[in-house]
């Protein structure tokens, strides 16, 4: 009868309160530069301390330069309110004693890549982190959710969250898809069909054939959208996959990874489980998606025309008219009339192996089209940046012209300076679109690894199984 | 916010924004998140939109060239309380920041058809009120605004605003309205159940060792 969310959610839950709220008992929690601050500073405030100080593990990566080099450390940045901010995080972790993958450590990285990568993410936990992609973390069946300052605190003091239950969706994928269809593709789709509020309110786990069939890093890279979807919580149930993922980052001796096996092949919907919301979805007919517009939900087939005004019902008129109008699309009637002038590899959604991997075999023995003026691979983190390295896919893409970054968010957000120049546009593998997003008036179209590569050799969106 | 015998006011001039999915980027960039402070982010709500240049962290409004067709620099609406505007306000990035800047400003109160799960919890956290209307009352409130300055009395006990002729009831929850009523500190109610939290940790260290390694 029960729901994976409502196990995860039973499994965690400490008490109800008199406000009806319910106390959720936090097992991990992550926190980075930017949105931890303002909590540690309310801490001390307080005269608190961490409730149970091995729950938290840190790492900076939003304002990180990616151009660090050798001998790097938080006082060699640059611009100097972000090293305020990355010395702060370095200040805070020593002054509680909070484990740190710093700036000069090799496991340094997004932290949404680094938890799962070093096993600090296992299925059945509650994770939470001041950052809205720790839905990510529900590819390993994990209850992992976005919090604000504020509750960055209050978990930090008390380990609980304070929370209402969300409702429950089930998105089922079915099917299988083309060859250089990848998850990105499949998340982007659902996002154009249900819009980025119509997850609202809800727990999104996502199931079927098609989940069962990829890695678990492309079901990363599903749930780390679902925010996009509007939910604050995806999750997938684990599998065999999911726990031969975890073996091989653990470091939990023998007996103990096979006692928590046993209880994490429990975690998954009951047959009869009850969803507030339903929705399948045949991924056999989902072709390359590309956005559009200024908004995720704006997403299209990349072979399709660009909505107008006059193709667009009354109550979306405005939408689309603001957003062609921030993104310089005047003459050009589809996707493949634009032309691109940077492309950006990386972020939380896109930055792992994998996704390195399928984009080194598109540029493969290619050079980037001439009206790229800049691409950029970023790795999500050390560790990713070594195995690259290794299996020399760093040499495949510089040897295309592309640039070969060290570790961080870099131009997902554009903290650090790796930004878009105004109205510069740019392939990128990130999960946002949004106006300014990658830099002041910065034009961003999100794709898949594949297709960034793509049109990094093209210059244009095009059909990648053409290459 | 004001008291009177009928209880605590939010009351005002309307600014609107009439547009969906405004993201948390657009009501704050990511430049000021920067700042390690949790206040001072007046001068940067709606920057984007707001001024014609780019800003950074640490430069003020006068030093900014302002865009004066944009509604929060046109008299009277860069005094307003109040902000209406349409679907999914708030969807994105997890930013508290944005509801600082918001509060900063000025704003007490958001009115949309809905709101991104976790803007709408962050507000209720800095005293900023979250409205979520029905899009036919929206639709009405945008008519009003064409027609005058919309002036707006929102009573929080009683869950009502008051736009002269008619009267809208809102729904929200009592434990989130409460917070903004009486400014209560999650951190000290949850404490308050410390014992609770301490048997519930030392029974999980003993079923699910493996979280605690």
């Amino acid at each position: 009868m029960k729901t994976l969310y409502d196990k995860l959610w039973e499994e965690h839950h400490v008490t109800q309160l008199d406000s009806g709220e319910s106390l959720l008992y936090i097992d991990r929690h992550y926190l980075h530069e930017v949105t931890s601050p303002q909590a540690f500073e309310g801490l001390i405030k307080k005269n608190l301390k961490p409730w149970r100080l091995n729950a938290n593990i840190a790492t900076p990566d939003h304002n990180v330069p990616t151009t660090r080099g050798n001998n790097f450390n938080s006082e060699s940045i640059t611009d100097e309110i972000s090293k305020i901010q990355v010395v702060e995080l370095d200040k805070n972790c020593n002054k509680f004693g909070i484990k740190q993958f710093d700036i000069e450590s090799n496991k340094q990285g997004i932290v949404h890549v680094i938890g799962p990568e070093l096993g600090f993410t296992i299925p059945g936990m509650t994770i939470v982190c001041g950052d809205s992609h720790t839905s990510t973390h529900g590819a390993l069946g994990c209850l992992a959710m976005g919090i604000g300052t504020s509750e960055v605190e209050h978990v930090l003091a008390t380990q609980c969250l304070k929370v209402s239950k969300l409702k429950n969706m089930n998105v089922r994928f079915e099917g299988e898809v083309d060859e250089h269809v990848s998850s990105k593709d499949i998340v982007l789709y659902l996002i154009g069909q249900i819009g980025t509020a119509g997850g609202t309110g809800y727990a999104i786990e996502f199931s079927g054939s098609y989940i069962s069939s990829i890695s678990v890093e492309g079901r990363m890279t599903i749930c780390n959208m679902a925010i996009e979807a509007g939910a604050k919580v995806g999750l997938i149930a684990p599998d065999n996959k999911t726990i031969e993922y975890v073996k091989s980052k653990s470091f939990l001796d023998d007996d103990t990874f096979n006692h928590a096996k046993e209880y994490w092949k429990t975690l998954k919907s009951d047959d009869d489980a009850k969803f507030d919301k339903e929705i399948t979805i045949d991924v056999s007919k989902i072709k390359p998606q590309v956005t559009w517009g200024t908004s995720p939900e704006m997403v299209l087939n990349y072979d399709e025309s660009i909505p107008t005004v006059f193709d667009t019902k009354d109550e979306n008129k405005k939408n689309v008219e603001l957003a062609r109008d921030y993104m310089g699309i005047e003459n050009e009637t589809k996707l493949s009339d634009l032309t691109f002038d940077k492309v950006f590899i990386g972020s939380c959604t896109n930055s792992r192996i994998e996704d390195l991997r399928q984009a080194a075999e598109i540029v493969k023995g290619k050079t980037i089209a001439s009206n790229i003026s800049e691409a950029i691979v970023v790795p999500g983190s050390g560790l990713v940046k070594e195995q690259a390295e290794n299996e020399g896919l760093d040499k495949v893409f510089t040897d295309a012209g592309f640039i070969w970054r060290d570790p961080g968010c870099s131009m997902c957000l554009g903290m650090n300076p790796d930004q878009l120049k105004p109205y510069e546009r740019c392939a990128s593998t990130s999960n946002r679109n949004f106006e300014g997003r990658q830099g002041y008036l910065g034009r961003t179209h999100l794709m898949s690894p594949i297709m960034a590569a793509y049109t990094a050799i093209n210059g244009t969106i095009g059909d990648p199984d053409e290459i | 916010m004001k008291s009177n015998s009928e209880g605590l006011i939010i009351d005002g001039v309307v600014a609107y924004i009439d547009r969906d999915n405004i993201d948390t980027d657009q009501i704050i960039p990511t430049e000021y998140l920067k700042s390690i402070k949790k206040f001072g982010f007046e001068d940067y709500l709606f920057d984007g939109w707001r001024y014609k240049d780019d800003g950074k962290l640490g430069i003020t409004k006068d030093q900014r060239v302002i865009d004066e067709n944009f509604i929060l620099n046109k008299n009277p609406f860069n005094e307003s309380k109040i902000l209406l505007t349409r679907d999914n306000f708030g969807c994105g990035s997890s930013r508290e920041h944005a509801v600082w800047a918001l509060r900063d400003f000025g704003i007490k109160a958001v009115i949309a058809s809905s709101f991104g799960d976790i803007f709408y919890n962050n507000s209720f956290k800095n005293g900023v009120l979250p409205i979520k209307l029905e899009k036919k009352e929206i639709d009405f409130l945008f008519d009003q605004t064409q027609q005058k300055v919309l002036e707006l009395s929102i009573n929080l006990q009683k869950k009502e605003i008051n736009c002269g002729e008619k009267t809208i009831s809102f729904h929200v929850d009592k434990h989130l309205i409460d917070r903004i009523i009486y400014g209560l500190d999650d951190v000290d109610i949850t404490l308050k159940e410390k014992d609770k939290i301490f048997d519930f940790e030392r029974t999980r260290i003993e079923e699910r060792p493996w979280i605690f390694k």
